[in-house]
């Protein structure tokens, strides 16, 4: 069982609790209407899909119900540092 | 004309217990989900009685109105007394800020857990550090009762409320029983 530190209730919650959001600080096209077909697939499709760490959102599904950040290494699955969301991901 | 009666979910169910724990329901409750920004907790503290408060997992209880903390722009307020019109009265507090307040009175149930072995107990199914140092009196969790989503409250030591949904009643009891006769055989 993992224990996930979760920035809204500053303390460290079982894993159980915790849904997996994807890549973290994607950015959605302001004008959908407006941007190629080439931006929209990269914003819907593409991923990093990093080896190592890799920044992605979670949520506190069975907590406080909130999305947050953070960076976790996929090699190890050892997550380093949880943020709250909009935070700018913190440099290790 | 028929008669409307009030059924709990937990009507006919035994109750948990075992030499060290027991478990008994709460009576009807009125409960309100309140969402919004810190001023939202500030307009509607005065009309409700109990402030909600702004530090994560903490509760605020003054009499028999407590505002519990369930995440940073929401709190659980639970009405222990039955005042029909105290939807009104917050509805006017809160009038002239973005808020969200939802009427939850009916959607919930909850079981009091109480005893020395109450934080053992509930340990069967929450996996929550219960220690009194840990989890102290008046903090508040929504957390997992191994599948159910429950609310867990401190209320004293050894006195816990657990808020349930109202489909999930029978199930939480049938964990808490299966856990309550365990722990008395070891």
């Amino acid at each position: 069982m993992l224990l996930i530190r979760c920035p809204y209730c500053e303390m460290e919650r079982p894993e159980t609790e915790f849904r997996y959001g994807g890549e973290a600080h994607l950015v959605r096209p302001l004008h959908p209407a407006a941007a190629s077909d080439e931006e929209w697939s990269a914003f819907l499709y593409l991923r990093v899909n990093d080896k190592g760490l890799h920044a992605e959102r979670w949520r506190h599904a069975s907590g406080c119900g909130r999305y947050f950040n953070c960076l976790r290494d996929t090699i190890t699955d050892k997550i380093s540092v949880t943020y709250k969301s909009g935070e700018a991901p913190p440099s290790l | 004309m028929p008669e409307a009666v009030r059924r709990s979910i937990l009507d006919g169910l035994a109750m948990p217990r075992n030499s060290a724990a027991m478990v008994a329901p709460c009576p009807p409750a009125t409960r309100f989900i309140l969402r919004g920004g810190r001023e939202v907790a500030a307009s509607v503290g005065p009309a409700f009685g109990a402030a909600p408060p702004l530090e994560p997992l903490r509760s605020q209880t003054v009499g028999a109105r407590s505002a519990l903390w369930m995440g940073p722009d929401e709190w659980l307020l639970i009405a222990e007394d039955s005042e029909l019109a105290l939807g009104a009265a917050l509805e006017a507090a809160l009038a002239s800020v973005p808020h969200g307040l939802i009427d939850v009175s009916h959607r919930q149930g909850a079981l009091e857990v109480s005893g020395p072995g109450a934080a053992r107990l509930l340990n069967a199914g929450v996996m929550l550090d219960l220690d009194i140092s840990a989890f102290p009196v008046g903090m508040v969790a929504r957390t997992l009762l191994t599948k159910a989503e429950i609310v867990l409250w401190r209320r004293a030591p050894d006195l816990f409320r657990v808020e349930f949904s109202r489909s999930f009643g029978p199930y939480v009891v049938a964990i808490l029983a299966q856990a309550a006769s365990d722990q008395d055989l070891c």
